[in-house]
């Protein structure tokens, strides 16, 4: 089905440039494959299809990639996005377990569809009409090298990167440092419950100063009451009180 | 020669269309990220559309660093989404109202 359509888009694709006949037939097949994978993620139900349906459109990225002579980035696309973030994605839903498929029938938000639709659609008419009538491209020689060349594109990448881009290159190093720390961070389950009223107690018992000297025996009598520290906590808060005027 | 710059950057802007489409109408978050990952592709492909156009590595660079910033703001955005089904066992965009007025 996709070589079919592709074969129908290749003819006036053919007619406007004038590029062989196997890459407008590549960039048709991958062209189609990006945006069934795209409209994929948008209408799934289940999450799970969505994330395998984002690969699809990652793959079809690459293979755009390879059809610019950019043969690293597709590599990288691949490993990276389709290899990891992908997984990272597939193993959260599965770990919540909210694959189930969500119900698209009801509408929370009253004519949140059709404005979404009508603002995305004005959105991208801006932007063609910008493209048509706004002069974007500078002109300006390149400062970080060329990119269509004999030399293969992972010694021009490598040689930028480790140059003209060296500073951001050792900054994104920190930011991944930073994402790292981040996550973990978060994935720590915050102190419990237990662990506050402990604070609480604590902090009251600091609080309470003189307090705690002269009730001690009573404290130590109530140990084995399980009510004893609330009633403790009580006291604390009675001297509080008291001594706050 | 390959296909003329104009279908790869209409193919970007229509898959950026797209993935902003997903991020307004859907309600689970985890299928918002991946809405967000569609439109930093789009922004990739264009980004290596004109590095070919205008002969310049350094859209490449930037799509190798664009690729990074991903995968971070996806580690650290699950962690979130891990975080807030454990309060509130649920990833809809609709239950997430704990700041509302």
């Amino acid at each position: 089905m996709p070589t079919l359509l592709g074969g129908v888009l290749a003819a006036p694709l053919l007619a406007a440039t004038h590029a062989s006949t196997v890459d407008v037939l590549t960039f048709a097949v991958a062209a189609t494959i990006v945006l069934a994978g795209a409209v994929g993620v948008v209408m799934a139900p289940n999450p799970v299809h969505a994330a395998l349906f984002l690969i699809m459109t990652l793959f079809g990225v690459a293979v755009l990639f390879v059809a610019q002579r950019d043969d690293f980035l597709a590599v990288v696309q691949v490993i990276v996005y389709a290899g990891a973030v992908v997984v990272l994605f597939l193993f959260v839903i599965m770990f919540l377990g909210v694959d189930r498929e969500e119900n698209r029938a009801v509408e929370p938000l009253r004519g949140q569809r059709p404005l979404a639709v009508a603002l995305v659609a004005l959105g991208l008419t801006g932007l063609v009409l910008l493209g048509q009538i706004a002069h974007w491209a500078t002109g300006q020689p390149s400062t970080s090298g060329v990119a269509n060349g004999t030399e293969p594109n992972v010694n021009l990448l490598g040689q930028s990167v480790f140059t003209t881009y060296l500073f951001p290159f050792e900054v994104t190093s920190a930011l991944l440092v930073i994402a790292v720390v981040g996550a973990v961070v978060l994935a720590r389950r915050p102190a419990s419950a237990g662990d506050d009223e402990v604070g609480i107690d604590a902090t009251g018992a600091i609080e309470s100063g003189d307090d705690t000297a002269e009730e001690g025996d009573v404290l130590e009598g109530d140990a084995a009451d399980p009510a004893g520290r609330d009633g403790h906590a009580e006291d604390a808060d009675d001297v509080e009180d008291e001594v706050a005027p | 020669m390959t296909v003329s710059a104009n279908w790869y950057l209409s193919l970007g802007a229509v898959l950026f269309s797209i993935g902003a489409l997903g991020l307004l109408i859907r309600r689970n978050v985890l299928i918002m990220f991946m809405c967000v990952e569609l439109m930093l592709n789009a922004a990739n492909l264009t980004f290596v559309t004109f590095a070919r156009e205008l002969n310049d590595i350094g859209g490449q660079v930037l799509v190798f660093f664009v690729l990074v910033v991903a995968a971070a703001e996806v580690v650290v955005g699950l962690g979130i989404v891990v975080a807030i089904y454990r309060r509130r066992s649920s990833t809809s965009a609709d239950d997430l109202h704990a700041m509302k007025g």
